[in-house]
């Protein structure tokens, strides 16, 4: 028995990043500079893009996929690297956080994503979002002097470690129904045996996992404290990269091996969209950190982001696609503002900011109405996308409940606007300026624009 | 030989074991072992279907399960001694700063 | 379904193989029970400081019983865990190592290789320096 050497061109977008992800590990050791590793990390990541396209198939005895959904959705991890390493590069050298280790680790983290999006097997899957989550852990805790650092990191790792327990189980279920982990075949075979209680046992289990990871109500509870206590480069990254890569995941498998029990699974996700819509935007109005304002805003996001999932078509599929695109710009950027200010944690930090910091406050204008999603921005669009997909799929009254939502998150964001523009100014905000972070505030602020005025570019 | 609903009922068992220790108790390192005691009743599980359905790829599985658990436990040590450093506390109680 | 799993319904069948460990395990803990019982039933309770203290071989004792390992034992523990446990790969491979030739040695080859960049960073991060 000799086995064939296996087809690498699928995996060489995985590959390149794991390769300069351990090489960022041992260049770290020589140099000096932690800014050319920065470089070297962009430099991959923009090598993995412009490979990526050419990647199509399947490997490894048609356990890793390679296909048009798996590619979006790791063109969305690579930005969403970009843009951390661009938002990071100053920040955490403020922070006394600069390890070489943090850019090898956001590399690593992003290999694992693409590896959950492309997996066709459980097996993978589980691997890939080990190697996402064990990265974010180390992550969310890199200010390791720092206690509320160290809080947030040791209070993901435990929610995150108990999730993936649960997955475990489910899909040990799962493979003892079905003498399978291939996602594929594990649909084939649950057609011909039918529903049964182990199944929807399993699927639950499987469900709270990514739920957790995507952070939907009642599984949240994590979020708001490690977006608070984590740095706010890693907490940008977080909000988008995991849990993007949760939905990936969600999409296939439910969407593949739980075929048969769609109904069930709808339901199900029926009632956690509806609350987590609700525990999002109702928590985010008493927040006055505002890194926790936007945790329980990106709650609420997840909630919107759950009806593409449940509306079952196609078209539901791209608009959550679509959705996830648009809002890591505008997630990231808002979070680049905070960045860019010297103490722009609090709610308060932030009044009469337009009299003394125009152009950053109205930068951050734009990221507020495009997170509520009001036009010409990319929020208005992406909203306006899904909720036509959901609509058409059916659930007319699941979108004014959405909508009406919606209208709550108004409340809160546009709090921000009006601190900024409405209130007297109690002192001069500093802010800290560097060429990358202007760029990735450029990247994301012309992306929302753009999008949000020519949407033909990304839907269709 | 023992049948299979022995082994599933003593992992489902060990499952819960590790899921209420995890929820009821409050030391981090405890709540750590309560993982790692999930984990494996996941591998028991794995180990009686791959022998009773005659695949091996549960086994290959385990070896990733046992694998990746590891690392997970070493993460999560070195988290817990960076915090010790800065507060020294393992009590969840004593380490909530943020709330709400 | 494999019809393996269907023959074994729950209760379908008699482990009558394991009844002597079940005896023995009863009786094991019975006489462990019944002597304590009978112990603390009949014997004396005459109880002074110098009988309290803890036996450290008829010395007295020193210090306090529970005190901190270093850190350090912590940072070998977690190396040793780690590379301790990757070995589980060595073994499915060497044993089918004749049938799958070339192949499976350069996969093991690539998977060292990452365990020694792993290796080297913990050398140079000085993880295993004592002082």
């Amino acid at each position: 028995m000799n086995i064939p050497f296996p087809d690498l061109r699928p995996v060489t977008p995985e590959i390149i990043m794991t390769l300069s992800a351990t090489a960022l590990l041992i260049l770290e050791l020589i140099f000096k500079n932690k800014g050319v590793l920065a470089f070297i990390g962009i430099l991959a990541a923009a090598a993995v893009m412009y490979i990526m396209p050419a990647s199509m198939g399947e490997t490894f005895g048609g356990m890793f996929i390679s296909d048009s959904y798996s590619i979006f959705f790791k063109f969305i991890f690579i930005i969403n690297l970009i843009l951390t390493i661009l938002i990071s590069l100053r920040y955490i050298q403020r922070q006394k956080a600069e390890y070489g280790e943090y850019y090898s680790l956001l590399l690593f983290a992003t290999a694992g994503m693409m590896l959950m999006a492309s997996a066709k097997d459980l097996i993978i899957l589980y691997l890939g979002l080990e190697l996402m989550a064990l990265s974010t852990y180390i992550l969310a805790g890199i200010k390791r002097h720092d206690v509320k650092s160290n809080e947030a990191a040791i209070k993901y790792f435990l929610l995150g470690g108990f999730s993936s327990a649960l997955l475990l189980y489910g899909i040990s279920l799962l493979y003892g129904m079905t003498t399978t982990t291939d996602i594929y075949k594990i649909a084939e075979h649950l057609k011909a045996t039918g529903v049964t209680t182990t199944l929807l046992l399993s699927m639950i289990l499987i469900a709270v996992a990514f739920l957790f990871k995507i952070a939907a109500a009642p599984f949240h509870m994590w979020a708001p404290d490690v977006y608070e206590g984590a740095p706010t480069s890693i907490t940008a990254f977080m909000s988008v990269g995991p849990k993007a890569a949760g939905f990936a995941v969600i999409g296939r498998v439910f969407y593949t091996a739980f075929q048969n029990i769609q109904t069930d699974w709808t339901t199900i996700l029926i009632g956690i969209a509806i609350l987590t819509m609700a525990v999002g935007n109702i928590l985010a109005i008493v927040q006055t950190n505002i890194k926790r304002m936007l945790a329980y805003s990106s709650i609420a996001h997840a909630g919107y982001i759950l009806l593409g999932i449940i509306a079952g078509t196609t078209e539901g599929l791209n608009a959550m696609m679509t959705y996830l695109f648009i809002y890591a710009f505008m997630n990231i950027g808002a979070f680049a503002i905070v960045i860019i200010l010297d103490r722009g944690e609090e709610l308060s930090d932030y009044e009469g900011l337009a009299k003394n910091r125009p152009l950053v406050a109205a930068l951050m204008l734009v990221f507020m109405f495009s997170l509520t999603g009001i036009p010409p921005t990319a929020g208005f669009i992406a909203k306006f996308n899904l909720f036509t997909a959901v609509i058409k799929a059916g659930y007319t009254w699941l979108v004014i409940i959405a909508v009406m939502f919606s209208a709550i998150s108004a409340y809160y964001y546009l709090r921000v606007v009006m601190n900024m523009y409405m209130k007297e100014m109690k002192q001069e905000a500093a802010i800290h300026l560097s060429p990358s972070l202007s760029l990735a505030i450029l990247i994301t602020v012309l992306m929302v624009l753009i999008i949000g005025i020519m949407p033909s570019m990304v839907i269709g | 030989m023992v049948p299979l609903n022995w082994y599933i009922g003593l992992s489902a068992v060990i499952f819960v074991i590790g899921m209420v220790g995890f929820i009821v108790r409050k030391n981090i390192l405890i709540m750590l072992m309560s993982i790692e005691l999930m984990l494996n009743s996941v591998n028991i599980s794995l180990v009686a279907f791959s022998h009773y359905l005659q695949d091996l790829r549960g086994q290959v599985f385990v070896f990733f399960i046992i694998t990746v658990a590891a690392a997970e436990a070493a993460i999560g040590l070195a988290i817990l001694v960076a915090l010790f450093k800065n507060k020294a506390a393992v009590h969840t109680d004593e380490i909530m700063e943020m709330k709400g | 379904m494999n019809p393996q799993i269907d023959k074994m319904t729950p209760g379908s069948y008699i482990p009558t193989d394991y009844l002597p460990v079940l005896i023995f395990m009863m009786i094991a803990v019975a006489f462990g029970a019944g002597t304590l019982l009978v112990g603390s039933l009949f014997r004396l309770r005459r109880p002074y400081k110098e009988k309290l203290t803890p036996y450290e071989s008829g010395n007295p004792p020193v210090g306090e019983p529970r005190y901190r390992f270093s850190i350090k034992f912590y940072i070998i523990a977690m190396l040793f865990v780690i590379f301790d446990v990757e070995a589980v790969f060595l073994y499915p491979w060497a044993v089918v190592y004749n049938k799958i030739g070339l192949y499976a040695l350069i996969e093991m080859m690539l998977f060292i290789v990452i365990l020694l960049v792993g290796y080297a960073y913990a050398w140079k991060k000085e993880a295993f320096k004592w002082d």
